[in-house]
């Protein structure tokens, strides 16, 4: 349980960039965490999290199993209890900001049997623009049609949603967030279980996302892939142990601190440092 | 054997019950109705979100409110039933998710155990006092429908709408003179199911949402939480209304075979909820005639005339029936069989080989799976 402690780097990298950088447009960052301590049954798996994620970042949030990866995204929206600290979306609760913030779930959190079909699954990202009992219009259907178009998905609008492949699945999900219309987008694996076709139109549409200046926080596994996908990154095991642009981050002795002693996954790191420099 | 089942006549088992025996029948059948769509409607959610029984633990906790309003000598008439039934349902669905969020044991276990002891508490308590109020345990626990055409309220009218009312479709049934008669268990029941119905359609969205992705629901500003606890105490009203109808145990019956049935035939949820009420308008007019030929219990028998229309299902959809599953092998065999054929050079006895069924004509695409491939 020390591994995090006496391993973790003695300031995260973020804290030392100028203030001034950030507030082009006088908007309070995107996502504030400050003091962020979230428990299971009494065990902590976030511990004192002080984080600001800049506007238009596209952030991968690394780190090995039970970082607290996912936990640290559903913190950031609420859908857990905080046992100290908190969290400002746009300098405001997230209660207050919902709109602004959109969410790509992990693939098995929903039941694919359920009786929808694929537009449904999209149309339900516009639920948050409708009032109480207002279905959506041809406004929401024709931008929902647009989604699965970016997502190369409307071919199937119509199909059931349990009739398709895991990356089809994943990119309805996307779909879904893209209606959502929203200024933060939550991502949780949007890689794990897809093929090399959706991975690459994944990547291709975060990076437009990240053009038109909304702010993305992707769970991301895979170590060699996130030095290419992201262009910053957080280290993350309970706490954060470094937070930045990917070249200053993707270092060998902050993944180190990051994996701990799991040397498996140290060398494939190793390598992949070796690599690329 | 013909003792035990009666022959059927039709004259007899169904024409004569819509003629001389309209009174009752009307009103019986009324009420399987509103029993079965209410039931069916939320049935639907509750399936949807894995909770099917669910339904079973609130209709066995009514048990406990009745044994405390026993109890606290409260006075025995339906609105004090109705409200101590109502709070042990409540109880119900809270204790379940206390015991399921605060300690290891999983939902299904926690559902388990909620409503044997709320129903074993309903036991003790109205055998305690047993002696002195009388409480139909197996009206509680099998309902009488039958009873149901006996009770009645009486309205007067201004005649010029007594005239009015005159016209409707079967007015001798509720109408005498200048004074309107209902059954008002029916007249209650209908006001739920229409209830039902309206908040299913108002707050379809939400319902959605919070049963497919809690998450995403919460991201929305739909609080699941809420959603959970206001389907839950619908689904009290719901089961309390019905239950001394259709009685504590077949209920859950009604929860759940509609829903199930409708699962079967389609796969977009519009299509399932109108098949839902479609489901429960056959089930009770079946299941009515059953009773009325087998003379048995009514609420019995529209629990099995239900359950034989979900296997109707089973065999029929259109995707997943045994016929479909049956008739893709078959013609999935055919093919094989022909593209052997058509690679060895003697391809002589074709006629012989079992020929392709004609492929059914393509669903709407609201109805069907897919809409290609």
């Amino acid at each position: 349980m020390t591994r995090w402690c006496s391993a973790c780097a003695p300031d995260s990298l973020f804290n030392e960039r100028p203030r001034d950088k950030r507030d082009r447009r006088n908007e309070p960052p995107p996502l504030e965490f400050h003091d962020l301590t979230v428990a299971y049954h009494k065990r902590p798996v976030l511990w004192g999290i002080d984080l600001e994620i800049p506007k238009g970042q596209l952030v991968g949030i690394i780190g090995p199993n039970g970082a607290g990866k996912s936990t640290l995204i559903k913190a950031a929206m609420g859908l857990l209890p905080l046992n100290s600290g908190w969290v400002k979306v746009f300098g405001e609760p997230i209660k207050k900001n919902l709109k602004r913030v959109g969410y790509v779930p992990q693939r098995e959190s929903v039941d694919w049997d359920f009786p929808v079909s694929v537009m449904d699954v999209v149309l339900m990202g516009r639920y948050g623009h409708l009032g109480l009992m207002r279905r959506p219009k041809k406004h929401d259907r024709d931008i929902a049609r647009d989604c699965l178009e970016k997502v190369k998905m409307l071919p199937y609008a119509n199909r059931q949603i349990s009739n398709l492949s895991g990356g089809q699945q994943q990119r309805v999900f996307l779909a879904r967030a893209l209606a959502q219309e929203s200024d933060i987008y939550f991502m949780d694996e949007p890689f794990a279980g897809v093929d090399a076709a959706t991975e690459s139109a994944i990547v291709a549409i975060l990076h437009e996302l990240k053009e038109r200046g909304k702010t993305l926080l992707v769970v991301h596994h895979d170590l060699p892939t996130a030095k290419e996908y992201f262009d910053s990154l957080l280290l993350l095991n309970m706490r954060v142990v470094a937070f930045g642009p990917t070249e200053e981050v993707f270092k060998y002795d902050l993944l180190q601190s990051t994996y701990g002693g799991r040397l498996t996954i140290l060398s494939e790191v190793a390598e992949a440092v070796r690599e690329k420099s | 054997m013909n003792e035990l089942i009666p022959a059927f006549e039709w004259q007899q088992h169904v024409v004569a019950p819509w003629t001389t025996g309209l009174k009752s029948t009307l009103w019986i059948v009324l009420m399987g109705f509103f029993v079965a769509t209410a039931c069916g409607l939320l049935g639907n959610y509750l399936i949807l979100r894995r909770m099917a029984l669910v339904g079973d633990a609130i209709s066995h906790s009514v048990l406990a409110g009745i044994g405390v309003a026993v109890v606290l000598a409260l006075q025995l008439d339906t609105p004090t039933l109705f409200i101590a039934a109502l709070l042990a349902g409540l109880a119900a669905t809270l204790i379940i998710e206390i015991i399921h969020r605060y300690t290891r044991v999983k939902q299904d276990a926690a559902i388990g155990i909620a409503f044997t002891s709320l129903f074993a508490l309903g036991v003790i308590l109205i055998s305690m006092k047993s002696g002195k109020v009388h409480i139909d345990t197996e009206c509680v626990l099998y309902g009488e429908v039958a009873l149901v055409p006996l009770e009645q309220f009486k309205l007067t009218l201004a005649p010029a709408l007594a005239g009015a009312v005159d016209k409707l479709p079967m007015s001798e049934v509720y109408l005498r003179g200048n004074e309107l008669v209902m059954a008002p268990d029916v007249i209650r029941m209908g006001f739920v199911a229409l209830a039902v119905a309206l908040l299913v359609w108002i707050f379809y969205k939400e319902l959605l949402v919070s049963s497919f992705d809690p998450a995403l629901a919460f991201s929305l500003g739909i609080n699941a939480t809420v959603v959970h606890y206001a389907l839950m105490a619908l689904l009290s009203v719901v089961v309390v209304s019905a239950f001394e109808s259709v009685g504590a145990i077949l209920v859950v019956a009604m929860l759940i075979l509609p829903g199930a049935t409708a699962h079967l035939l389609s796969a977009r949820l519009p299509v399932i909820l109108a098949l839902t009420v479609l489901h429960a308008a056959l089930g009770t007019l079946m299941g009515f005639h059953l009773a009325t030929w087998l003379n048995c219990s009514i609420a019995g028998a529209f629990v099995v005339a239900g359950m034989g229309l979900f296997c109707l299902a089973w065999l029929l959809s259109p995707y997943d029936g045994l016929l479909a599953h049956w008739h893709r092998r078959r013609n999935r065999k055919a093919r094989t069989a022909q593209r052997k054929l058509a690679r060895t050079p003697r391809a002589r006895e074709t006629e012989n080989l079992p020929k392709p069924l004609p492929v059914p004509p393509q669903l709407p695409a609201l109805w069907a799976r897919s809409s290609i491939g």
